[in-house]
């Protein structure tokens, strides 16, 4: 899906610096525009969510406080307390002031209580899992990147080689199986019939006993821990990253700036990293977007199929238990985080790429 | 290393005048096998996966009864590729388990790419407010992880239909192909025979149908096809995760009750798990190579060789 969508991507990318020489100047200030969008991202993403719990058929909360009065003979009152309790949500209100409430109580961390382990806060549990999967998908988008793009350069150098063709038909194979089935293939194939990765030992998040610090040995154990996971976001989404850059230095290297410094005489390594490296590598930050989503969404199977103690794993058991306030604090979180991580991509584009700094002028 | 942006043999080659002629010559498949290997790989596949869903079943039929004492059974003569844990036959649940995938896949990917087709076109063709307004939005739906998404969206809605199931998956699919249309259209706008329509004002909806959609049904095929790759990925996640109530036989459905049996576990099982993703991933493959055959077919500049 990658591909085509590039193109796409960079033209709105033009468009918006064309478009921001207009307007008061702030406005036209791509780091503020962009901040802008988060926070309407988040904004939108948490009143979709209220509104898909109490507005659907067979709403939850009211499930639940029905649930309370045939089963265990609570009164009405008794019932709707602990609702609101659970789900930050008092339903004797009017919608609209329900949902204003619900704002200030996630804008203040509160996001309702667990149905499936009782006397826990939605947001302990997000606090104690999150950073697992944080740190295995930035690790493996950074290094799916890095490496991606690197390869993509030696396929648009060695155009028609046999080393392009091999690495092709590799990005088209790992670019089809879906990250959940590699996962179970690689138990399947490396750890069950040939024995060679002890996947029941890699389990979990660190080895018990293992302490929470800054030192080599905790970041050994973490690595090797997450290493199956890491694995599987890298191969299914390097081959995306490698046709990017292929086609993109393919027009980088068409451009006259590059003859005209071959011509000058610039060193043929300067020409490669200074002239086509820089300038290829600049359309694909717009596809970030994609990549984070794929990987996080990737992680809600991929997690609990290597049992990595992460928040899909989480996530996975909060969907099979219909643990209602967990699942939308998780997806309020995650989409919190990945929008974040947007944001940051943004940054960096925007010091990579002056001409979008200053808005043009 | 160098002289590869100069090499001519990397020139596009629908430049030389000698293609057309002796394309018509040879026949358009002849030269479509020739110059694309990987592409005619996965039109075989393709096909052959279609038999096997469509035809395969007409050719196996009966109940598939479990038996208790041949459970895990090795591949044999009756059991081409063994038993699963009830003793059913593997083989039979892999011949009529591709059918719902493929045409719920389909009928997503039709509501996907009509969906960005409508959008996307509009968004170009009207540009100003409606079309700030569609990028915003997209942005929006395109930031947030589109599987997470399905996974809460099939929590709270009871998915106990085929339909619901291609609603859910086309809603959720579309943002990727919104914006390739869009980049498209906008292209095609600054044709001459667009910007002749449009001062002739013949009407929206007919530059919409009669002028800009046919000259890009290439891309639409094209986008069609991603659409569906995408909507397979969904669909299996869905079963995966045990949230779509329907009874049947589908490569998903084996995946997870396979997965749930702990069949990846186990030498015996190997192949319980194994079938149904192989044959998913076999799908996949194909429709990613007949994408990119399309595209080099129809956008002659990429071609390499």
């Amino acid at each position: 899906m990658a591909e085509i969508a590039s193109d796409a991507l960079t033209s709105t990318a033009v468009e918006e610096r064309a478009s921001s020489r207009r307007g008061p100047s702030f406005l036209s200030n791509y780091i503020f525009r962009r901040a802008l969008r988060a926070l309407l991202t988040v904004f939108l993403v948490s009143t979709f969510i209220f509104f898909l719990v109490r507005l659907l058929p067979g709403d939850p909360v009211q499930v639940y406080i029905n649930q309370q009065m045939t089963q265990y003979g609570y009164s009405y009152e008794e019932a709707s307390n602990q609702a609101r309790s659970l789900y930050s949500i008092d339903v004797d209100q009017p919608v609209l002031l329900q949902y204003l409430d619900y704002l200030r109580n996630i804008s203040q961390g509160d996001l309702g209580m667990s149905l499936s382990s009782p006397g826990t806060s939605v947001a302990e549990i997000i606090q104690s899992r999150i950073w697992w999967t944080i740190f295995s998908v930035g690790t493996a988008l950074l290094l799916s990147f890095i490496f991606g793009c690197l390869l993509g350069m030696l396929m648009a150098y060695r155009r028609n080689s046999f080393l392009d063709s091999v690495l092709s038909a590799f990005s088209s194979i790992t670019h089809s199986i879906p990250n959940y089935l590699l996962a179970i293939l690689i138990i399947l194939f490396f750890g069950v019939r040939l024995g060679w990765i002890p996947f029941t030992e890699m389990r979990g998040a660190v080895s018990s006993g293992q302490e929470v610090e800054f030192s080599f040995t905790f970041l050994k154990d973490i690595l090797y821990h997450a290493f199956l996971p890491i694995s599987v976001y890298v191969i299914t989404s390097i081959g995306g990253w490698m046709l990017l850059m292929k086609s993109s230095t393919i027009s980088a290297l068409e451009e006259d700036y590059v003859t005209a410094a071959r011509a000058r005489g610039v060193p043929e390594w300067r020409v490669l990293i200074f002239y086509v490296g820089r300038n290829a590598i600049l359309p694909l930050f717009t596809q970030l977007t994609i990549a984070i989503g794929f990987i996080v969404g990737g992680s809600l199977l991929v997690e609990p199929i290597f049992t990595y103690e992460g928040i899909g794993q989480r996530l996975f058991g909060a969907l099979q238990k219909r643990d209602y306030p967990l699942l939308q604090g998780i997806f309020l979180m995650v989409t919190i985080s990945v929008v974040l991580a947007n944001f940051a991509a943004d940054l960096l584009y925007s010091r990579l790429d002056p001409r979008i700094r200053s808005g043009g002028s | 290393m160098v002289q590869s942006a100069l090499d001519p043999t990397s020139l596009p080659s629908a430049a030389d005048p000698g293609t057309t002629s002796e394309a018509k010559r040879r026949g358009v498949i002849r030269t479509f096998v020739d110059h694309n290997k990987s592409g005619t790989i996965g039109f075989i596949m393709f096909f052959a996966i279609l038999l096997l869903a469509f035809v395969g079943p007409f050719l196996m039929p009966g109940d598939n009864r479990g038996d208790y004492r041949n459970v895990y059974a090795p591949p044999s003569m009756d059991h081409f590729l063994g038993t699963d844990y009830q003793g059913k036959d593997i083989w039979f649940q892999i011949v009529h388990g591709g059918r719902s995938i493929l045409l719920v896949a389909a009928g997503a990917a039709i509501l996907s790419t009509g969906i960005s087709i409508i959008f996307g076109a509009l968004a170009a063709l009207l540009g100003g407010r409606f079309d700030a307004f569609v990028l915003m939005f997209t942005d929006v739906v395109l930031t947030v992880p589109g599987i997470i998404l399905l996974g809460v969206l099939a929590a709270f809605v009871r998915l106990n239909s085929p339909f619901l199931l291609v609603l859910i998956l086309g809603l959720t699919g579309w943002p990727t192909l919104l914006l390739a249309v869009r980049a498209q259209v906008l292209s095609l706008k600054e044709r001459e025979y667009i910007e002749a329509a449009r001062m002739l004002d013949l009407g929206l909806p007919r530059i919409l149908f009669r002028e800009v959609l046919p000259n890009m049904m290439s891309y639409i095929v094209i986008n069609f096809v991603l659409g569906m790759t995408g909507a397979i990925y969904g669909q299996v996640i869905l079963y995966f995760l045990g949230l779509v109530s329907l009874a049947g036989n589908n490569w998903g459905l084996m995946i997870q009750q396979a997965y749930v049996q702990g069949a990846h576990f186990f030498k015996d099982s190997f192949l319980y798990i194994f079938a149904p993703i192989f044959v998913i991933t076999v799908l996949q493959l194909s429709l990613v190579l007949i994408s990119r055959a399309l595209e080099d077919v129809f956008n002659p500049r990429l071609r390499e060789s």
